[in-house]
């Protein structure tokens, strides 16, 4: 790109700058989107604003097309890189300003499993989403899950395994909750490749998550029916 | 007679042709490949298999087909399809798995769980599939995020080669210093199921 072409963040009005900053995400433009974010505050967005209207509806296009097979995992990785990038400045201020928060969940790769890409990425959006997300990484025995679980106390518990060898230990996990009488305690969701919804209802699982995309979508579905379920008890 | 049709991964066509050669198989099984890259993205795997198979089906040049795939990341739907059709597919999860045997393999895997596997064919495609296919050549700063947990290459060789075992080191240097690991496999079990798939 020649210098008369380049754009200049600051000179474009809200709209197009939130538009732009859509493009930035998709093209995983990290030093672009921190700068969107960075104006946008200084224009006086909330911090709230900022995430859900820039980065959650940027990544909200990258999550449809990963879905669609239109982008691959190093374009999405590369996005969800940018919406990290520009979640680190709104982090510490939307703590201060005490936006909403969804839920929480506290989310893991199975034991045997180093395969964390899909983990994170459902990370990232999640947090995007506005939940509180608490990661446990890679290779957890049930121990840990239990652990995590008792010290956040989240409504979610999120598992993933990319192999067909592991995916099997997340039955040992809803198992012992079940054995401990504190399944229903959890809104159980499950993900990766090898994964399907025939799986996850035969492990226990409340859902199938296909993709980053829809774990959010499935989480906040699920954490509605959880809030008014409470709230008619 | 009709020959029988192995329809296959692209990385181990080369493979499936070397032992039909060399058991003099040429009369009675054909190879038909499929895009190796797939390897990246196995949701293609199936819809271009049923593509294949459908064709070679309507075609009545074959007795029988077989399928050269392992699981490769389908998560039982290939199995399934397979199921259907009343097909046959080589056993295991990978050919990672059929060319190490699967009791080595699971024996691989037990020592260390942040192994990459490379073959004959990875070893020498590795720029190609891996580095330019994930984009770790234009963004390197993916390879933490896609292979910070593995630390070591294994590098299960079906051809003794000195060149695809250098091909191998580089590929452990590239993956950020991995420790290297060759194990020269031969075909493994891929040899009985050409066998199997020849017999019909």
């Amino acid at each position: 790109m020649s210098d008369e072409d380049e754009i200049i963040l600051a000179e474009l009005n809200d709209e197009e700058l939130v538009q732009q900053m859509h493009d930035d995400l998709y093209e995983g433009l990290k030093e672009e989107v921190v700068e969107g974010v960075e104006i946008l505050l200084d224009r006086g967005w909330t911090p709230y604003d900022v995430l859900t209207k820039a980065l959650v509806a940027g990544m909200t296009i990258v999550g449809i097309d990963f879905r669609d097979g239109i982008l691959y995992v190093p374009e999405v990785l590369m996005a969800a890189n940018a919406m990290k990038a520009g979640m680190g400045i709104l982090k510490p201020l939307l703590a201060e300003t005490g936006a909403p928060k969804i839920g929480s969940m506290v989310i893991g790769t199975v034991k045997g499993d180093i395969h964390d890409i899909g983990k994170n990425l459902v990370s990232m959006m999640m947090e995007g989403a506005g939940f509180e997300v608490y990661d446990i990484g890679i290779n957890n025995p049930v121990e840990n899950y239990l652990e995590a679980l008792e010290e956040h106390k989240p409504e979610i518990l999120g598992m993933s395994a990319l192999l067909t060898t592991t995916m099997p230990y997340m039955k040992v996990v809803v198992e012992t909750l079940v054995e401990k009488g504190v399944r229903d305690d959890y809104i159980i969701l499950v993900g990766g490749a090898p994964l399907n919804e025939e799986f996850a209802e035969s492990v226990g699982a409340d859902a199938y998550c296909r993709d980053a995309a829809v774990a959010v979508e499935t989480a906040k579905e699920w954490v509605a029916k959880m809030h008014n379920r409470r709230a008619s008890a | 007679m009709k020959p029988n049709l192995v329809i296959g991964c692209g990385a181990i066509a080369q493979e499936l042709v070397a032992l039909i050669k060399a058991n003099g198989l040429e009369q009675r099984l054909e190879v038909t490949a499929l895009p190796a890259i797939w390897h990246n993205t196995p949701e293609k795997i199936l819809p271009g298999l049923k593509e294949k198979v459908t064709a070679a089906q309507q075609s009545g040049r074959y007795d029988t087909i077989y399928i050269g795939y392992a699981d490769c990341g389908t998560g039982g739907l290939l199995d399934r399809y397979i199921a259907d059709e009343g097909l046959e597919r080589i056993a295991g999860d990978h050919c990672y798995a059929f060319y190490a045997g699967q009791a080595k393999f699971a024996e691989l895997f037990e020592q260390e769980l942040g192994t990459f596997y490379l073959t004959d064919y990875l070893a020498r495609h590795f720029d190609r599939l891996i580095i330019q296919g994930y984009k770790l050549d234009t963004h390197p700063e993916l390879l933490p995020m896609m292979f910070g947990h593995y630390s070591k290459l294994v590098y299960l060789a079906q051809i003794d080669d000195p060149k695809l075992d250098a091909l191998a080191r580089e590929a452990a240097e590239k993956l950020g210093g991995l420790t290297y690991e060759r194990h020269l496999t031969g075909y493994g079990e891929l040899g009985e199921f050409v066998a199997q798939a020849a017999r019909g």
